[in-house]
């Protein structure tokens, strides 16, 4: 197979995928397994075929068709992408897993249309890590918002639909508003919206036209999820766990703030950044989203809500990166999209698996959990530490390179403001493992005969799951270098 | 020998246009039968179709097509004249008109009398007749002729609806469509008066001798002022949500993306073939007036359309709105904008048709338009509400759909033009689509519809057909862009003057 088939090939198989499922729908078994087979197709022909190319330096193209005159929809493969789809795929088969677990084991209902639509969203998500250019982006970044909807709206309850409002209104309405507008504000400015090494605006947009466009871009991509247009992410929790822990922990929310880096890496290029300093104040805005967003997660009693902001803060961590406008901190930023994404779709699945172990979803009532789900628990553990960013976790080397990166680009405060969210992560994650571990178990209030006796570890396929990815982090910190060295092809190709 | 009757028969393809539908109209009054009326109904329309699909092939290879009626050479007779233009237009309509005609059987056995069918489809050609008419002529004295052949057979068309309301909507657009047309025929007049002619290429060739003297201006003014009634231009609109609402649900779909759109046609022919756009956009300034009034449009209809609870009042509503993006178009007077404006007209009818018919399914199954009664559609009749949601996507302008195509060029258009605000607006007023299109969906797929209500089928696949025809077209063509852009972008290139 050629490598350039293979990516049309990768955008395709989850399509494929959904008509089996659609065909076995009558048959759980069946349809599960025909989404198994799908996401481990995927992941062979993304990591077997295509990332061995990418990584010998090619840059596989495939062009479909010219929908107007100067618009293509064309895929071309880079680092970046190549590693945000290893992510999404990989992670679906995962998520796979835990979805069997968790449907099953919370009885939910109408679950053909939820694998159908995750199938789409992956599809989705590896349009927008493939794009070769802004268009074909916003075309799959369109498809993931619309794909996801009834993924969020999954209950069908008062409150999926008000959720479902909030999310469709405000990742619609920045896409359409800002992106939209941006998109054809670059293709007047540069004849084009090709990504390409170096960025294409260099000498075709100038001074406070920058800034303005810079904003455009990284509001208009309301995945990304920058303050004021976080409302969408916690609103979406009301979906069911797997959906929060794959979409809005991995592949929505990734997909949104690799738009920001790729397109501050490939439209604007580093060098125009950093000679005009265009992106001075997206830094700023970044880092007010991390802190308050911390500050906000240590609020909230609701662990999926907790995780909800957590994740908001998180994901500025990258738009940091690229805001900084140096090669560490794309580098780190790039890198933090993998490390992030296996530490929280760790800590989502977990609480997925409170919720179906112990019907428990309030952080209050979760003490002594830790003995009665001590693999729930542990890998919570291996989760949060990497996402706080502690070695031996993944998560500790894309911090540091991101904090490598504010050296670079001479931005000290900013190191300090992610040394500070360190600490809240802290302040936020901990008391979930410590509560479990180190508190004794409620005694029988009277209400409930046996309180504590109901309560055991989730199915095994909701455990099993977690317990692989927080693995994953630990393996991560090993592996970093490859990432490393992967990501580097961005910066100096 | 056949071949050279095919040839005689192609080059007399423009004035069977008219001709064919005029005649089989009259063939039409005397059938008794509803089912053998719409056969051959069926035939004219489809065949009408092919030709406008030939015309329309032919022009794009040959340049424009010049038809003499009776042999009586232009100026002096009259004569049919087919640029890119009207071509578009042609096929447009065209198709409207037939899959329209398609789905309409069922809808009519539950609308209309049995024996009043096959006067239904008598005046379906003769508005037919007009619509084709106005767009393939070259003589302004016989756009305003069909213009009335049109009219009054959609007056006619309208007042079939099954509450009384129609009648009162008919005579409501009776009376705005009678003032549209009496300032239609006075511009017409005057600009007869000074250039002695009523041919359109000879006029404008006069005009530009003439320059632009009072009478001329008033003239512009007068036509302008008839068109924006008959194409419904904020403020000018106050006919057609009425109108839409109480007619029968396949005349709605049928004069909602054909009427309009030919009273589009007519208004830019009239500001850039014969006046000729620095005449009517500098002398005038009419781009000053039109901008402000799109733009209201497109939020007042908008806006609107948020609050109505009967669904085809709401896209009636969303209609006078999405007239405001064509006439944004053609206010921005340059080749992008022009193009943004026509291709929309194509784009337009596309989606609207395409609602309405949704609509007129929903109410042959449901026997009500109201939100309410779109609870648990979503589950009882999953492809129409399918369709509803892949045209409504394209409503709002989501790529890969015929409205992102549109939206493109206008918002394009806008700042090439240096008005970064506009550009603005086009895109806030799409958000105001989402809201009013994702009220209906949120009930269709998320209401549970009452215990008491009764068990629905699907739509009939006779109506199903022309819905996914429509809504598949809204993606085809947002795909594959190449034959509405494409002809659209030089037909306003033609008319600015501007070189390929």
């Amino acid at each position: 197979m050629s490598v350039q088939s293979a990516v049309g090939l990768a955008v395709l198989l989850p399509l494929a995928g959904i008509f089996l499922i659609g065909l076995f729908g009558r048959w759980p078994n069946l349809r599960e397994t025909a989404t198994l087979v799908t996401g481990f197709s995927l992941f062979t022909v993304i990591a077997g075929v295509i990332l061995p190319a990418v990584q010998a330096g090619a840059r596989p193209r495939l062009d479909l068709l010219e929908v107007l005159p100067g618009l293509d929809l064309a895929f071309e493969v880079e680092p970046l992408g190549m590693l945000f789809a290893l992510v999404a795929s990989g992670l679906w088969i995962v998520t796979t897993l835990y979805s069997i677990g968790y449907m099953r084991g919370h009885h939910e209902e109408n679950q053909t249309r939820f694998y159908i639509c995750f199938a789409l969203a992956i599809s989705g998500a590896l349009g927008v890590a493939f794009a070769a250019n802004v268009f074909t982006l916003f075309v799959f970044y369109e498809a993931i918002t619309l794909s996801t909807y009834p993924l969020v709206t999954h209950h069908g309850t008062e409150a999926a639909k008000k959720a479902g409002r909030v999310y469709l209104g405000i990742l619609m309405g920045t896409s359409i508003v800002f992106f939209l507008f941006a998109l054809v504000w670059t293709y007047l400015a540069a004849g084009t919206t090709e990504f390409r090494p170096g960025g294409i605006l260099a000498g075709r947009v100038e001074g406070w036209h920058l800034v303005v466009l810079l904003a455009l871009y990284a509001f208009g991509t309301g995945k990304a999820a920058l303050m004021p247009f976080h409302r969408w992410l916690p609103a979406a929790m009301v979906a069911p766990t797997p959906v929060s822990a794959l979409l809005h922990a991995v592949a929505v929310v990734k997909a949104g703030v690799f738009t920001v880096l790729k397109i501050i890496v490939y439209i604007f290029g580093i060098d125009l950044l950093t000679t005009t300093g265009a992106s001075r104040w997206l830094t700023w805005v970044a880092a007010f989203t991390i802190l308050a967003a911390s500050i906000i997660a240590l609020t909230k009693d609701n662990l999926k809500a907790r995780l909800a902001y957590s994740t908001v803060s998180q994901l500025s961590y990258i738009v940091l990166g690229g805001a900084l406008a140096t090669s560490a901190g794309v580098v780190g930023g790039g890198m933090h999209i993998a490390m992030h994404a296996m530490g929280k779709i760790t800590l989502f699945f977990c609480a997925g698996a409170i919720m179906v172990g112990a019907h428990k979803t309030e952080i209050s009532e979760m003490d002594g959990l830790g003995r009665r789900m001590p693999f729930t628990f542990l890998a919570f553990l291996l989760g949060s530490l990497s996402v706080i960013g502690l070695p031996p976790m993944g998560g500790s080397w894309s911090k540091w390179y991101l904090i490598l990166g504010t050296v670079e680009a001479d931005q000290l405060a900013m190191m300090g403001v992610l040394m500070v969210s360190s600490l809240l992560s802290i302040g936020y994650l901990m008391p979930v493992v410590g509560r479990a571990f180190f508190r004794p178990l409620p005694e029988d209030d009277g209400h409930d005969h046996n309180p504590a006796g109901g309560i055991h570890e989730a199915p095994f396929l909701c455990v099993l799951p977690p317990v692989l990815t927080g693995i994953g982090c630990v393996v991560a910190f090993f592996y970093a270098e490859n990432i490393y060295e992967l990501l580097m092809g961005i910066v100096a190709p | 020998m056949s071949g050279q009757l095919l040839d005689h028969l192609a080059n007399n393809l423009p004035a069977l246009q008219i001709a064919v539908p005029l005649l089989s109209a009259a063939v039409c009054m005397v059938l008794r039968r509803g089912r053998t009326a719409w056969v051959l109904a069926m035939l004219v329309a489809w065949s009408s179709f092919a030709s406008a699909c030939v015309i329309f092939n032919r022009v794009v290879q040959h340049g424009a097509i010049s038809y003499a009626e009776g042999g009586w050479r232009a100026p002096w007779g009259i004569e049919l004249r087919i640029d890119l233009l009207n071509a578009l237009v042609l096929l447009v309509v065209t198709a409207i008109c037939a899959i329209v005609l398609t789905a309409s059987p069922r809808s009519l056995d539950q609308e209309i009398w049995q024996e009043n069918h096959s006067k239904f489809y008598a005046l379906y050609l003769l508005c037919m007749t007009g619509l084709a008419g106005m767009t393939v002529t070259g003589d302004a004295f016989n756009i305003f002729v069909f213009l009335e052949i049109s009219s009054l057979s959609s007056y006619a068309l309208i007042a079939q609806g099954t509450t009384r309301r129609a009648l009162t909507s008919s005579i409501q657009y009776l009376v705005m469509g009678t003032i549209g047309g009496t300032f239609i025929l006075l511009g017409i007049g005057m600009i007869y008066m000074v250039t002695g002619t009523l041919n359109i290429a000879d006029m404008a060739v006069q005009l530009a001798a003439v320059g632009p003297n009072r009478t001329v201006l008033v003239a512009l003014a007068f036509i302008c002022i008839g068109t924006g009634i008959k194409l419904a231009v904020f403020p000018l609109h106050i006919w057609l949500p009425n109108a839409y609402t109480y007619a029968p649900a396949i005349v709605t779909a049928f004069l909602a993306a054909t009427s309009t759109k030919v009273a589009y046609y007519v208004l830019v022919r009239f500001l850039f073939s014969i006046f000729g756009a620095p005449l009517a956009f500098g002398a005038l300034r009419l781009d000053a007036v039109l901008m402000p009034l799109a733009i209201a449009a497109m939020f007042a209809g908008s806006f609107v359309a948020i609050f109505q609870d009967n669904i085809k009042r709401m896209l009636a509503y969303s209609s006078i709105a999405q007239i405001g993006y064509m006439v944004l178009g053609l206010s921005l007077v340059s080749v992008t904008g022009l193009t943004g404006g026509l291709v929309h007209l194509f784009n337009h009818a596309l989606m609207k048709s395409g609602l309405f018919l949704v609509m007129a399914a929903v109410l042959l199954r449901t026997g009500s338009v109201r939100l309410e009664a779109m609870a648990g559609l979503g589950r009882r009749m999953p492809w129409t509400m399918a369709a509803f949601v892949v045209a409504g996507l394209s409503m709002i302008g989501v790529p890969l759909t015929v409205g992102f195509v549109s939206k493109w060029y206008l918002v394009m258009g806008a700042i090439q033009a240096g008005l970064w605000p506009v550009a603005v607006l086009i895109l806030l007023s799409s958000l105001l689509a989402l809201i009013y299109i994702w009220r209906v969906v949120e009930v269709a797929y998320f209401r549970q519809p009452p215990d008491d209500a009764p068990e629905i089928e699907e739509a009939p696949f006779s109506m199903l057909g022309p819905i996914w025809v429509l809504a598949g077209a809204t993606v085809f063509f947002g795909i594959f862009t190449s034959l509405s852009v494409g002809a659209a972008s030089a037909a306003a290139r033609m008319l600015l003057g501007v070189g390929q």
